[in-house]
């Protein structure tokens, strides 16, 4: 995503400096491109057939498969746990990430501007800790968090054997996820705010603005653009995510079955591949359609 | 909020304890968390609970013993490796091309290049990923996984290249050429050189992302002594028990050290941080 600017600068005639023709240049980029189009151009149009047929990870449909057509997706359409697994995500992108990241993120981006160094860099590093950390280590310590026994949460609110993960698994998931990724907010939003020119905002303070009024009326038409392509990125990728697995695996009950982990508990433990498929599809084209509108974004801008 | 040389408001001091308490407030949300990984691992009794350690290394010892914790690094360190090294030289020939020589339908290649890189991620590929690997017989197999995850990273690692070498100036090779290099003595002897921090970048990234990489690994290895660290901690939680209680908090810090690192490292030399990418 760091390339996110490239289209726009890579349109410049590139000229063949080292002689290598256009030959070699196809071979240079064939091995890439195999690999890309094998293990993700692939499976995503495959994706579209399993999708059609009635293929399971064990039983006769395992050995031939035969073509249902449609069928699993009216199964979708009338499948309650799916619609249940699209609710949670709902909840799960809406909450940790277009509220929990954004705010927060924006928050700390805002509120770092002019403070000292040492504590700017202090509280930077707890903030890009939590992202950088491999995500089954975090997972963990927020297991440990939340553990009913002894687990640090009850301690410091002395709520001993209260069973976090269990009674309130959806909201458990939203703090850690907010946890988790509002470092990317923060480090957008720390450089969108640099675009700000200093003289509008010295001027609304001549003014007497109040800081929300100088918030809405001069930083954010600067940052608006910004504001869009970071809610439509972390969107795409906390529908995505996998970690809920790790904290509840979908439980208690389906209490916490975001369509990832519904994906998986269909496909590898019901066994069921070709309805998992159909589902993963419409997670597909869900991506899509919102990564064009972030690029037309971008192109737009560029 | 300054209010110049006028002594401080009532209102302005409330308003700096507030800011302060916020700032507290927040480092602590994301600091708490974390404390459990400083103090268990040297805890004689550790538990899930963050307390003072009751000093002691006798987990390490725990850790170093145990059969597959040590054993699962080094498949960590394969697969990533793996990955990480073959990322970057496909990703730097391709960037290399794509920036250098007018292939037909480019543009629209690297469009879709970038669209493939948000849209297919492990979550919505996992079941046909999973399938096709089955067919090719590629379950339990750690190169299967490091090819898996190379698809995966390289539509992006080819853009950041690809961003990188469109920034270093043409005129290096062409004053090579004019000298008489060959094709490919200008690559070895120009282009690498220049464009080593760029290629030292992307293998960072590649290796910190595979390296956390949990569903890869988590739907294609099914025997214990092939799974990298990233699954075998989802194993032994899985376990329980006490003497997982003593390893894990020590595998978790140990698994966490080389992405630290890199990322230290990285980020001193280069001022560069970690993008998103491909999440999964």
């Amino acid at each position: 995503m760091a390339s996110a600017s490239a289209p726009a600068r890579g349109r410049a005639p590139a000229r063949d400096v080292a002689g290598l023709g256009v030959g070699r240049a196809l071979g240079f980029v064939a091995p890439a491109f195999l690999l890309i189009g094998a293990f993700l151009i692939f499976p995503a149009v495959w994706t579209i057939y399993i999708g059609i047929t009635n293929y399971r990870l064990t039983g006769v449909e395992a050995v031939s498969p035969s073509i249902v057509g449609l069928s699993n997706y009216t199964k979708a359409l009338n499948d309650a746990l799916f619609h249940n697994a699209l609710w949670l995500t709902l909840v799960f992108v809406l909450g940790s990430a277009i509220i929990g990241q954004n705010i927060l993120g924006f928050t700390l981006a805002w509120i770092m501007r002019r403070t000292r160094p040492a504590v700017r860099r202090t509280v930077e590093a707890f903030v890009l800790l939590a992202w950088i950390l491999p995500s089954t280590v975090v997972a963990y310590l927020w297991v440990a968090f939340y553990d009913r026994d002894g687990g640090t949460l009850n301690g410091l609110l002395g709520t001993q054997g209260t069973a976090w993960l269990i009674d309130y698994p959806m909201a458990c998931l939203v703090v850690f996820n907010t946890w988790r990724g509002t470092a990317f907010s923060m480090m957008l939003y720390s450089s969108a705010l640099q675009a700000v020119p200093p003289s509008q905002l010295e001027s609304a303070r001549m003014v007497g603005a109040s800081g929300w009024q100088t918030l809405r009326d001069v930083v954010f038409p600067h940052i608006r653009g910004h504001v869009l392509t970071n809610t439509l990125l972390i969107s795409l990728w906390t529908a995505n995510d996998f970690s809920p697995f790790l904290l509840t695996k979908g439980g208690p009950n389906h209490e916490s079955e975001t369509v990832p982990v519904y994906i998986y508990n269909v496909a590898l433990q019901g066994g069921e591949l070709g309805y998992s498929s159909a589902i993963s599809f419409l997670l597909l084209i869900a991506n899509l359609l919102v990564s064009l509108v972030y690029l037309r974004l971008l192109r737009r801008r560029s | 909020m300054s209010t110049r040389s006028l002594p401080p408001t009532p209102a302005y001091v409330l308003r700096r304890i507030g800011f302060y308490v916020l700032i507290c407030a927040i480092t602590l949300f994301f600091a708490v968390p974390m404390l459990w990984i400083a103090s268990a691992p040297f805890d004689a009794s550790p538990g899930l609970g963050v307390h003072w350690p009751d000093w002691t290394l006798e987990n390490f010892r725990k850790t170093l013993e145990h059969p597959y914790a040590m054993h699962s690094m080094v498949n960590s360190l394969l697969i990533c490796v793996t990955t990480a090294v073959a990322v970057t030289a496909f990703a730097a020939l391709a960037s290399y091309a794509l920036s250098r020589v007018r292939i037909p339908g480019r543009d629209a290649l690297l469009y879709g290049l970038l669209l493939l890189s948000s849209v297919v991620t492990g979550t919505a590929a996992m079941v046909p990923i999973f399938v096709m690997m089955f067919q090719l017989g590629l379950i339990d197999s750690r190169f299967g996984v490091a090819l898996v995850m190379t698809g995966g990273l390289l539509p992006a690692a080819i853009f950041i290249l690809k961003d990188f070498v469109d920034a270093v100036p043409k005129s290096y090779e062409e004053s090579a050429r004019v000298f008489g290099a060959s094709t490919g003595q200008i690559l070895r002897d120009v282009v690498l050189p220049v464009a080593r921090p760029g290629l030292a970048t992307i293998m960072v990234w590649a290796f910190v992302n595979s390296w956390g990489n949990f569903l890869v690994p988590f739907l294609l290895i099914r025997s214990i002594d092939k799974q990298p660290g990233a699954v075998l901690m989802q194993t032994l939680t899985d376990e329980g028990g006490s003497v997982n209680l003593q390893v894990l908090p020590v595998f978790s810090l140990l698994f966490s050290i080389p992405v630290v690192v890199l990322y230290l490292l990285v980020n001193s030399r280069y001022g560069f941080r970690f993008h998103g990418g491909i999440k999964s």
